[in-house]
């Protein structure tokens, strides 16, 4: 199986694991993952005012690009995929910005939200599954108790991303089982990290983290997952500096034995 | 119309929300992670909007507290989403001349060896224009 996929900035550079451990664990899990030609930002956070049309421009372009090729588009950075599956809400729901939309863009034929937009982890859970997921492990991380940190941006607003139950989501936690290893349930894990406010407002994201990272702790947890960037720069400015924070993709790779074939690991 | 009316309308017009479908549960307040942070709270913000004092609200801290991670959209129970409305707000100050948040000048002396890409690209789309 073929799939667009959609990389975004921050894998490209500061994130670069969180994109090289997902592209080697998608070879060794059958499925491929075809770039975007010419991709471009998706602006990090989905613009909310409703005549916002140019910020969302390069979104459209991307999952019309996925249209033209008849794929299904992935993502991977949480505020990738946030953006780009609300613009293609948008783009499918809202008569204004479609319109708006494709008289600027002027397609060969006007994009109305017919890809399908899923999460690599959706991919995981619906096209792959768990079960099939769980044989083709060969290092099962047996004993690694593993806090799944959530966040926002994967999760709400609930009925347009319809990633798993926001107030109670399991994905990360079924992963977790997938690989072998033994999920810790915490309460804090679909609060917020503090998100950009960590540019201006260190400290406030800092206490934000710092009750994460307790909350996790007391509960078990040895290691935090995460599918985004900025959670997990977030997440170490804690205060509390001894609970690692890992992308999920890192424990992927490591649990299907492909991890030693991303350069320099 | 007078200024504040004026802008109001705007502000609903912007974000989409009626605020008159508030029940006032106070839902949102309890669920914002930035309550302690924030002047003016999620579910006073609501009615700030429907009573047109927006010259508070332009001048209110919590428009750069909010940190849009949609808890208070995702449990509203009338869907009034005041995430939005503060966004609103937000998006009327800084379409304004001179009214940017954040400023380039301002980057070097934030940034650190580890910042990814997404904060910057985030909070430059959230402080200005």
């Amino acid at each position: 199986m073929k799939y667009s996929y959609y990389p975004g900035c921050t894998l490209k550079n500061k994130a670069q694991d969180l994109d090289a451990y997902a592209r080697v664990s998608a070879k060794a899990l059958g499925f491929e993952l075809e770039e975007i030609e010419n991709w471009q930002c998706c602006g990090g956070v989905y613009p909310l005012g409703s005549d916002e049309i140019a910020t969302k421009l390069s979104s459209v372009r991307a999952l019309n690009d996925a249209k033209e090729k008849g794929q299904d588009l992935i993502t991977l950075c949480s505020a990738c995929h946030h953006v780009i599956k609300r613009v293609n809400d948008d783009m499918k729901n809202v008569d204004d910005i479609r319109n708006r939309a494709n008289n600027y863009l002027q397609l060969d034929e006007p994009y109305a939200g017919e890809t399908k937009v899923l999460h690599y982890l959706e991919v995981l859970r619906d096209v792959v599954g768990f079960d099939k997921l769980k044989e083709k492990v060969v290092n099962p991380l047996t004993g690694r108790k593993i806090g799944a940190y959530y966040g926002c941006l994967l999760l709400r607003p609930g009925k347009i991303l319809q990633f798993d139950n926001p107030e109670n989501p399991k994905i990360l936690e079924d992963f977790i089982k997938a690989i072998g290893a033994e999920p810790v349930i915490y309460g804090y894990r679909n609060e917020c990290c503090g998100g950009y406010v960590s540019l201006k407002e260190k400290e406030m994201a800092k206490n934000m983290c710092d009750n994460i990272v307790a909350n996790a702790k007391d509960m078990g947890a040895e290691m935090l997952i995460t599918a985004c960037p900025l959670c997990m720069y977030n997440l170490n400015k804690s205060t509390d500096s001894e609970l690692p924070v890992v992308y999920f993709t890192e424990l992927l790779a490591e649990a299907l034995g492909v991890k030693e074939e991303v350069a320099g690991k | 119309m007078s200024t504040e009316k004026k802008q109001a309308e705007q502000i609903k017009e912007i974000s989409g929300v009626n605020p008159l479908k508030c029940m006032k549960c106070g839902k949102c307040s309890a669920s914002c992670p930035s309550y302690n942070e924030m002047d003016i709270k999620p579910h006073q913000f609501v009615s700030y909007v429907q009573n047109e004092d927006i010259e508070s609200l332009v001048n209110s801290k919590s428009l750069w507290k909010c940190l849009s991670c949609f808890a208070c959209v995702e449990r509203c129970p009338r869907d009034v989403k005041p995430g939005k409305l503060i966004d609103a707000a937000r998006q009327i100050v800084v379409r304004q001349k001179g009214q940017d948040y954040l400023l380039a000048d301002e980057i070097p002396e934030l940034l650190d060896p580890d910042v990814p890409q997404q904060l910057l690209v985030s909070a430059f789309r959230r402080y200005r224009r």
